[in-house]
This record gives C-alpha cells, structure tokens and sequence, in this order.
C-alpha cells in the first residue's frame, strides 16, 4: 500500500488531532481496521471513502462517540482518551451529523443550552449565541423554533451550537448533501474562512470535487483502512478515484473477493435497449421529489425503464436512491413532474422486518397482507393457506407450513418469501432494495435467479438498488447513478471487474455534474 | 385466610343468587368495557378512557329514558337507548381520536383526562338537569319502566346486558379472525410500517374506526348498567369498571373469546369481595391489590414472550 506523504509534515505539534491504528469491531464485522489520519490545525481535512468504508465511524472515534478497541487518539500532540462525546466537547471537538441532533419543539437557544450545566438564563444565553453566530458570520435566530427552520438554518445552529462550546475543531459529516448547490457554495465559503481563522475542520464527504475544492489534505478510507492520506496539492482526480475504488489495489490485500463477484456478474449492457414508448414499463418526465424537511431529494429526473431491464441503481445514501425507487414503486408522488409506472409494482424494501412483513403473523397472514388493503368482506382463509403453501414451492421458501409466523424463518427464507408476494402482486415491475444483503452466497443465488425470472419476461422490469455496489453490479443489467439528486446513466467498462466508472457517478466525477465550489 | 377466601368463594359461586345475581351481573359491564379495550390495544390504540366513555353512555341513556319518559313501548325504547350510549361513548371516544389524529396527542393522555371530564359531568347532571325532582338527594330519578332492560331468570337480577356482551364478544371475535377488516385491525396494532408498507392499509382511519368501535362498546356498558341494575343515575355508577376492564382485557391477552371468562373472572371477584367484607372482616380493597397484582402479572408475563422477536423497534 503506497501512502504519498506529500504535504502532511513530521512535526506533531502542528497536528491538530491525530489518530492512528484505529481498530473498531461491531461483532464480527471489522469496520476500522487500523485506519489513521493526520489533521493539521487550521486546515480543511476531507475524508473520503464509498459506503461502509469508515469515514463516519472514524470521525465518531475521533468525537468520543465510540471507543476503539485499539489505536491512539493525539490532541495536539497529547495522547487522549474520550471516554464520552462529553470528553471530546470539553476539549474542543464538535461535529455535526448526517442527521441532525436538534429536538425540533425547542428553541435554538433550548437546543443549544442542551448538555449544559448550572443555572439556564434564557435572554442572557441567547444574547452569547447571537454574538458567537455574529462572529462566526453565521446568521442565527436564537429565539426560533428548530422545527420552524429550513434545513440549511437547522446546520447552522448545529455548527453555532459547537462553537458556543468553543470548539475549535469541527467534524462536518456530508454537510452539503442537505443543501441546495447555492447554499453549499455559501457553507464551503464558511468553512474556509473558518480554518484561514485558524479553526480546524473535518469533512466528511463523498464528492471528489468538493474536497478537491475545499480541503488542503484529503484522506482516503477504504474498508476500515488508510489507503491514501496526502496534500490535496500533491493529488491528482485519479489518484483519488484509484484509491476510493482500489482498482490498483493487488486482490488480496483487503479487498473483497471480487474475482468472485465478477464470475456472477451479468455484464451491463452499455445501452438501455432502443424500445418504442409503448413499451416502456417506468418512465420518470422530469420528476422531482421534495420531502417534509424542504430538502430537494431529487431534482426533475428523466429515466426510462424498459422491458426485460433490471435497471441497478447506485448512489449514497441522501444522495437521491431511496426516493428514486420509492417514486418507482408508488410509495411516494413526486411532488413534480411526472411518474409513469405499471398498475400494481412490486416493493421489497430495505427494512424487510419491519416494512415487508409481520414477524408475529403466521406466513399465510404475512401473504394476505399483500391484499389487505383492498381486501372486503369475509377473508377466505382456506385459499389464502393454498396459495401460500404455492407460493412457499414454487419460491423454494424452507418452512415447516403455511402457519408457522414468519419470525421462525431464516433471512434468505424471509427475502425469498417477500420476492415471491411482491412477484405475485406485480403487473408488470418489481423494485427491490437490498436484494441480497445479509444472505448467504445460495441465498443470494437463489434471490437473483427471481429477479431475473422475472425481467425475463417480454413486457417486465426490475429495478434494484443496494449501497453495496457489488450486490448492484452482480445483478443488473443496466446502470444508472444518484449524485446530489440526480440521477445519471452510467456507462459499462470493457473491464467488468472495472469499478471506477461507478465511482465517478456516485462521487460527482462525470460531465454534466457541476459542483460549485468556493475559492 | 381460609375464612375470608371462603367468603369470597360464597359471595360469588356460592348461592345461585351469588352467581346469577351478584357475580354474572358485574361481569356484565366488563364484557362489553373489557371487549372495548381490548379490541383497542390490538390496534395499537391505548385507550385508558373507558370509565369515562362507560359514564357517558349513562348519562345518554338516563336523559333519553327521562326526556322521552314512559312515552315509548319497551320494545323501541331499550334498543334506543343501546343506540344513543354507544353513540354517547363513540363520540367520547371520537374526541380523544380527533385530538390524536389532528395534534398528535398521546391517547394514554387524553382519555385518562376525559374520564376526569365525565365524572365531573356526570355529578353536574345528578345535581343539574337530570335530577330527582324533588331536588334533594344528587341522583336521577327513576327511570320509566318501559326504559327498564327485562331480566333474563324470573327472581334474579341477571339482565339483557349481559347477552349482548356475549354476543359482542362472539362477534368480534369472528370479525377480528374472519374478516378483512379485522385483518387490518390486527396488521396495524402489530406492525403499523408493515401494514401501509406492504399492505397499503390506511392506517389512520383504521386506527380511527377501532377507536371509535371501542368507545361504542364502553358506552354500550354504561347504558346497560342503567337500564338492568341500577335505574338511575348517580356519581357512584361505576365502581372503577372502566379501569378493571383494562386487566379483564389484558388477563384474556386481548383475545375477545377469552374475554368472556376473564370478565367472569373479575365480576366473580368484585361479587365476592362485597361478601368477604361483610362475613369475614376483610376491606374488599383487598380484591383491588389481587387485580393490580393480576395486572403486572400479565404485564411482565407477555413483556417476557414478546421481547425474543422483537416487535416494534
């Protein structure tokens, strides 16, 4: 593993915060395996990394937020321990994150106050956080209530909220995912001149480009590890990319077992098949989707879904995928434009537990569920127990019968049955999220045989999304990326073990993506 | 020890008076109160407030039986007034759901306060328009005897009431395993992001029309506790039925069949706890620690089963 070195100097003391040999487990699953950064004080810092790779666990060590089970923390040169997120705020460490952590009946004030101690004088400390908001140039309203801001309004109490705690050092995690392109330009700006005053700030991001923009020394993370942490000066685009997907990477050396994957891939076809309108089972007409918050999930999308398709959809999360297929699949209405889909499309969701099915209910009731909506009347149960015990064949679904509740089956058990209501249901389309995650490689075989089945016939879709890149390419034939809302063809590598084509989608790195950037 | 659980035994089993007089009475309010709670709680409605809808119901049916006086044959008049409590009860019921549906108030809460609500109300009525005309003691007067529900064994006291609790029970218990509606009921109160998820069940009405049914039930109750035991109105109608029906309905895990034995059960106690009081010296109170002691029971008991496979997150 090469590690340039370029701009991040020998001379401790000038880092502001260090970590090294970052080893965080959750059960069995090594999320940091050693990972390390450097962060020179009054710098911009991106960390960068795909799905899953640590950047936010990392950034969560580093806040106290979870304890590593080895591996150092240096504070100004000074080794330290956070026993909480408490330690790390009293020694100047704040972050913001993903989700904001705002109780949204309070006031910006109450929300501020929270986690203090002593006596509360609300006039007196809403005085301090307008004048720390001044200062920082941050316009903030102490006297509103969180629920009445817009998001945008919502990041900057957050960020007040960390420097009325005189933090000088501030974790962002993918701050301008929430924003609209002119107020990240605006945040960008803030944080510049926020570390030119000497402050020190964390960015956690996905968008090459906008640590390309912001940050004076990137970090790359690829699953739990370091692969790449260097002065943005010294770095090309490539370099960066090359890292994220570790395409140079020998197999071996921490990386998947693609070689594997690539043998069951289904090699993407480069072009959707030329189709007459009249056959297209999903078509999106400049559909957008605005949600509760405000927040632009997906800006006027135009996407063509044709028959015999399993379109994959890639994409971060908040970057626009989960309201993508929710639009597909007629849980959500776009709140613009356009959305054309079959009459009855099937939906698995990610959240199989809770959002697909009742663990309590026996499996025939986890069926009729399907119905239950339109159900009227007597529910003829007697039928019900046929076509589950049906369903349970001809889905190859391992059950002691149609009674038993759904709680006793195993996941891919579970998966299958779901696949295989949602296929009953289906007219003409299914949308998938999380195909086979958490299934072992016969379930997962058995998963995709479905999908396929079942783009296999002449007038049919699948559309499928996954935050594991590999569960999207070993199935779909087509691909198309969610990047800050939009939603992008991505075109087939001669090399199918080549990954960086999709990684350029997700991270902005394509034509037709701007991203405005201050500086 | 032995003494007093005799009493106890005596006072509800141990006469056919006990049993068709005493305890088989009581047991009449808590089938239909029991039925109404638990048919909430399996759609997932906490509703606390069936003392209050229950006193609602006889409110309703005391003015109906006053307003309209001996003027109606019994035949129009006691389905009249089975009407007009359950509606009573419904609409009490229908405030609380307004107040969930619109503002997201807790309906632990809000019914809990409306049954403060209806006790005031109640003793406002028995010192105000409904009562007794020579306006000395806060009660109703009697009620017509054409308002009168028919008792079901010549010289016992077991009232009309009590069938319909049966029969409510039967009822739901068919609906809530033959039908889709019930279906519904029961995919909603189990798992709320399922049921719109992979349903597409409208769960807010769902939850709205079990809330509504249930208060119904309540009020129901309360209008067949004046019609078949006591004739009148006053502040002490209810001695807490409302609140036992909430251990009738979980001593029966909700399951509207079991219902009926559990209502037994605790119309059993309350009968005898009257007669150990009287034979052998012990507070009925007594009785009430038994049923809190029931109620945790049963609490920890399912909490204990649930927790394995998870639930609700």
């Amino acid at each position: 593993m090469t590690e340039p070195t370029g701009g991040a100097t020998d001379h401790g003391e000038q880092d502001a915060l260090a970590l090294e040999g970052i080893l965080v487990r959750f059960g069995s699953v090594v999320a940091l395996d050693g990972a390390h950064c450097r962060i020179r004080r009054g710098t911009v810092h991106a960390i960068l990394g795909e799905n899953g790779a640590g950047k936010t666990t990392l950034m969560r060590a580093a806040f106290g937020w979870l304890t590593p089970e080895a591996g150092m923390i240096r504070l100004d040169g000074q080794p330290v321990t956070f026993r909480s997120s408490a330690d790390a705020i009293a020694r100047g460490i704040g972050m913001v994150h993903q989700h904001f952590m705002l109780i949204p009946a309070m006031t910006v004030t109450e929300n501020v106050a929270l986690g203090g101690a002593g006596a509360f004088d609300g006039a007196r400390f809403g005085a301090r956080i307008a004048e720390v908001a001044k200062r920082a140039g941050l316009p903030v309203d102490p006297t509103a209530r969180v629920r009445d801001l817009a998001v945008s309004a919502q990041q900057r109490v957050e960020i007040v909220k960390a420097l009325v705690r005189e933090a000088r050092i501030l974790i962002l995690d993918e701050p301008t995912a929430v924003l609209t392109p002119d107020q990240a330009t605006e945040l960008l700006r803030w944080i510049r001149t926020f570390a030119d005053s000497g402050g020190t700030v964390i960015l956690i991001t996905h968008k090459v480009r906008e640590a390309f923009a912001i940050a004076d020394d990137l970090t790359v993370l690829r699953q739990g590890r370091t692969v790449l942490s260097a002065a943005r000066a010294a770095l090309t685009e490539a370099h960066v990319i090359e890292a994220l997907t570790g395409a140079s990477v020998p197999a071996g050396d921490g990386v998947m077992a693609t070689a594997e994957s690539a043998t069951r891939r289904a090699t993407p076809k480069t072009k959707a098949p030329r189709a007459t309108d009249a056959h297209v089972v999903f078509r999106l007409d400049r559909a957008g989707y605005v949600d509760e918050r405000g927040v632009t999930r997906l800006h006027g999308v135009d996407l063509s879904v044709y028959p015999g398709e399993i379109l994959g959809v890639i994409g971060v999360e908040g970057s626009g995928p989960r309201e993508l297929l929710r639009l597909l699949a007629g849980r959500l209405q776009p709140t613009s434009g356009q959305v054309t889909r079959p009459d009855a499309v099937g939906f698995v969701p990610e959240d199989r537990l809770h959002d697909a099915v009742i663990p309590g209910f026996s499996l025939t009731e986890n069926l009729a569920l399907a119905d239950g909506g339109e159900a009227r009347g007597w529910m003829d149960w007697p039928r019900w127990r046929t076509t589950t015990r049906d369903l349970l064949a001809s889905a190859d679904v391992r059950a002691a019968g149609p009674d038993v509740p759904m709680a006793t089956l195993s996941g891919g058990n579970q998966q299958r049955f779901v696949v295989g209501r949602e296929r009953r249901r289906a007219t003409a389309a299914l949308v998938v999220e999380n195909p086979t995650r958490g299934l072992d490689l016969n379930a997962s075989a058995r998963i995709v045989a479905d999908l396929r089945a079942m783009a296999g016939h002449p007038t049919h879709a699948v559309v499928i999304h996954s935050a594991d890149l590999d569960e999207v390419l070993a199935v779909a034939t087509r691909v198309v990326a969610c990047f800050a809302g939009r939603v992008l063809e991505v075109e087939a590598p001669s090399d199918p073990a080549d990954r960086t084509p999709y990684t350029r989608a997700m991270t902005g790195m394509v034509e037709g993506i701007v991203t405005e950037v201050a500086r | 020890m032995t003494e007093a659980l005799l009493a106890l035994w005596d006072g509800a089993f141990g006469s056919s008076y006990a049993i068709w007089s005493a305890t088989l009475v009581r047991s009449a309010p808590l089938l239909l109160l029991g039925l109404g709670v638990a048919l909430a709680f399996r759609a997932g409605v906490l509703n606390i407030g069936a003392e209050g809808q229950f006193l609602l119901g006889a409110i309703s049916a005391t003015a109906l039986a006053q307003g309209v006086g001996g003027d109606l044959p019994g035949v129009v008049m006691i389905p009249l007034m089975a009407v007009v409590g359950a509606a009573a009860g419904a609409g009490w019921a229908g405030i609380a759901a307004w107040l969930r549906h619109r503002f997201g108030v807790l309906e632990v809460i809000s019914t809990i306060m409306l049954n403060f609500v209806a006790l005031a109300t109640i003793s406002w009525m028995v010192r105000g328009p409904l009562q007794e005309p020579t306006r000395i003691y806060p009660q109703s007067a009697e009620i017509a005897h054409a308002a009168q529900w028919p008792f079901l064994i010549p010289g016992q006291r077991l009232h009309l009431g009590f069938v319909l609790g049966l029969l409510a029970c039967v009822i739901a218990w068919v609906v809530l395993t033959r039908t889709a509606t019930g279906f519904r009921i029961r995919a909603v109160g189990a798992s709320p992001s399922a049921a719109t998820s992979a349903g597409g069940i409208d769960v807010t009405r769902t939850v709205t029309r079990v809330f509504l049914v249930s208060g119904a039930c309540a009020g129901l109750a309360g209008a067949a506790e004046v019609g078949g035991v006591t004739w009148a109105l006053y502040e002490g109608i209810s001695p807490g039925y409302g609140y036992t029906a909430i251990a009738v309905a979980l001593l029966a895990r909700l399951h509207p069949g079991w219902i009926i034995g559990s209502a037994i059960f605790f119309g059993a106690l309350e009968a005898g706890a009257s007669a150990m009081q009287r034979d052998a010296g012990i507070p009925s109170v007594v009785v009430q620690v038994i049923v809190a002691v029931i109620i945790l029971g049963v609490l920890a008991g399912s909490q204990r089963r649930a927790r394995p496979t998870g639930g609700r997150r």
